[in-house]
């Protein structure tokens, strides 16, 4: 098992470095240079000089990317942000909570919610409750969460008054969670597409594990229909659903990024859509490496919990 | 061994027992791609088994002509607002002239889901033909030759793949400023990853095969294995992950819309037409976001109902091998 998290840990690295890479040659294809991006179309050729001198623009590149590690890792230098005037690690720092709220509580919910959905289909399968809720889940997938929000707050929050149109506004993540009711409707849209996915893959990996010899087995045994449904079958069929929740860990966060939007919702994926519209390229690049950096720690749980349940991982 | 009473089982266990490959309508098990009429018929049959893929087929081709033919036939400005304003009003419900109503340019809204899915289209199948074509090759190129070379070339795409696509693309269509043709070259070229990996996963199960040794031991280099013989042996996969990325893209390409990244007006896409329409159906303009997200999701759907039978196409061809 140790050697196993060992080499984990050393994958992890590797990609983070890699990340590094890419977003430090990304600040670099600017047109114009992050000289041009921080003084505007106006600066003088003396001023952008100036401005190379004093950050470093002007030494070889391989130097560069070595103080842009040496700043990441000593000081968690992620840039500074010209359009806001602040550093962009302290724009983030407020926001990621909240995200980080939005997103736990909504994968929560829709594993909650499509596990049991996947084990239904299964034991009514191919008659109608079955095929509704296949259809369901394949209109939410392809629903753009923008869509699904929209039609929400038209309803709930417009027509009915169930719960306001725009999110908490608290600037704590204590103070979101104070208002349960305005984190109803970007929760539900959140987790609507999640679970359409997760019910789909959870439907397929139970029907798979029904036809094991195991089952088979359990049923020869005298075992009850719903003992082998739960305790043979569906334990099995969830370890690959820990797997999916760490691959679409990057899909969960691009969707809280447009559902922040809908919702107004302060967190990181409201910045980054806000930075997008103010062309502010080092607080786009700060947002993407942090977001990826919840990924990959995301992933990096997710493959533990693997390890933990599934045996032949670990001793592989 | 068992025979059942199935005679094409008992001629196929006959034909084993001489030592005979059984000869069937299925043509050569992998070997150079030929011309393949009978298999073409074979997968044919079985995607037409499959009611929804038919429907997802027919609603696709209806989208394209609606989207591409539609304009000849049903002729709107969409391009000047003032010409527009000429002949609507902002806002208008549906009906008389306008039969989905007006957005808030005074824009016809029928004729603009013509002109914005023109876009989301193009966008959707250029991205998915360019993710699609480097993905095979990255991947095909990484299996083929192994060793370091695919370590180094598949850590890549793990890297790539666990920066969050969005982020990813926003950066990106804000770096180079968005026009149609930067968006789908934006989306094609962040959406390679998930083909890569197929591929390279099949290109390893191939490049051991009798087949390829023989095109070995004949002198055929590598170049031509890969685009002769693993390549065309992958077509299954490629062609159900082609599909898949054609909605994928159109996804994108809408929720960059949405955001106000999408592309510049005077053209439109259908996640740009949502966007607009957002704050109007707030003010009870149903019209301006109810044709427009259906137009999307049925598309979306339609898509992924074909992927779906193609895989099951193609499996069944693999079961019958």
């Amino acid at each position: 098992m140790i050697g196993y998290i060992i080499r984990r840990i050393g994958q992890s690295v590797i990609v983070l470095l890699g990340v590094t890479l890419l977003t430090f040659l990304l600040s670099h294809i600017i047109p114009g240079g992050a000289a041009r991006a921080a003084l505007g179309p106006r600066a003088t050729p003396l001023q952008i000089q100036q401005f190379n001198q004093i950050n470093g623009y002007n030494l070889p590149l391989w130097d560069q990317f070595y103080q842009y590690v040496r700043g990441l890792l000593l000081h968690l230098n992620l840039g500074y942000s010209y359009k806001n005037n602040q550093s962009v690690l302290s724009l983030i720092q407020e926001r990621l909570p909240k995200t980080l709220v939005l997103v736990g509580i909504s994968t929560v919910l829709a594993v909650l919610i499509a596990i049991p959905l996947g084990v239904l289909q299964v034991v009514r399968r191919n008659r109608p409750i079955d095929y509704t809720l296949t259809g369901l889940s394949f209109i939410f997938y392809a629903m753009p969460p923008f869509l699904l929000g929209t039609l929400l707050i038209m309803y709930f929050a417009v027509d009915l008054k169930w719960f306001s149109v725009s999110a908490p506004q608290a600037s704590s993540v204590g103070g979101i969670l104070a208002d349960p009711r305005a984190l109803v409707l970007p929760v539900v849209t959140l987790a609507a597409i999640t679970v359409a996915q997760f019910s789909r893959y959870m439907r397929s990996s139970m029907m798979e594990a029904m036809t094991e010899d195991y089952v088979r087995t359990a049923r020869a045994k005298g075992a009850g229909k719903w003992r082998v449904l739960f305790l043979h079958a569906l334990r099995n069929a969830l370890i690959p659903i820990i797997t999916l929740l760490g691959l679409s860990l990057p899909n969960i966060v691009g969707g809280a990024l447009i559902t922040e939007t809908v919702f107004n919702y302060p967190g990181m994926g409201l910045l980054t859509t806000q930075a997008a519209l103010n062309t502010d390229v080092p607080l786009l690049l700060g947002t993407t490496f942090i977001a990826t950096l919840a990924v990959v720690a995301g992933s990096f749980i997710a493959d533990l919990l693997y390890a933990v349940v599934d045996p032949r991982v670990r001793y592989a | 061994m068992t025979l059942g009473q199935d005679p094409m089982l008992l001629q196929g266990a006959v034909a084993e027992e001489r030592g005979e490959a059984l000869v069937g309508e299925i043509g050569p098990s992998g070997g150079e791609a030929t011309s393949r009429g009978g298999l073409g018929r074979q997968l044919l049959s079985v995607f037409l088994e499959h009611k929804l893929a038919v429907i997802g087929a027919a609603v696709i081709v209806f989208m394209v002509l609606f989207c591409f033919l539609g304009p000849v036939f049903y002729s709107t400005n969409q391009t000047s607002t003032q010409l527009a304003l000429l002949n609507s009003t902002q806002n208008s419900p549906p009906g008389g002239a306008n039969p989905l109503g007006t957005d808030p340019s005074g824009f016809d809204m029928l004729g603009r889901i013509m002109f914005g899915g023109q876009t989301s289209l193009e966008v959707g199948f250029a991205a998915a033909g360019i993710a699609t074509v480097v993905g095979v090759i990255w991947g095909a190129t990484a299996g083929f030759l192994g060793g370091w070379v695919d370590a180094l070339m598949m850590r890549i795409v793990d890297i790539l793949l666990s920066v969050p696509l969005l982020f990813l693309l926003i950066t990106l269509a804000v770096i180079f400023h968005s026009s149609v043709g930067l968006l789908i070259l934006v989306i094609g070229f962040t959406s390679w990853l998930a083909p890569a990996r197929l591929v390279r996963g099949e290109t390893l199960t191939l490049r051991v095969r009798e087949y390829v040794q023989a095109v070995r031991v004949m002198g055929g280099g590598g170049r031509r294995i890969v685009f002769r013989h693993i390549i065309p042996n992958t077509v299954g996969t490629i062609v159900v992950n082609a599909t898949f990325q054609v909605a994928d893209a159109i996804l994108l390409l809408a929720a960059l819309g949405f955001i106000g990244l999408g592309v510049p007006s005077p053209q439109t896409d259908w996640g740009t037409m949502l966007a607009s329409g957002v704050n109007g159906a707030l003010n009870g303009y149903w019209w301006q976001i109810y044709p427009v997200g259906i137009a999307i999701v049925l598309v979306v759907v339609a898509f992924n109902f074909v992927g779906d039978a193609l895989r099951d196409a193609f499996e069944v061809r693999l079961q019958r091998r």
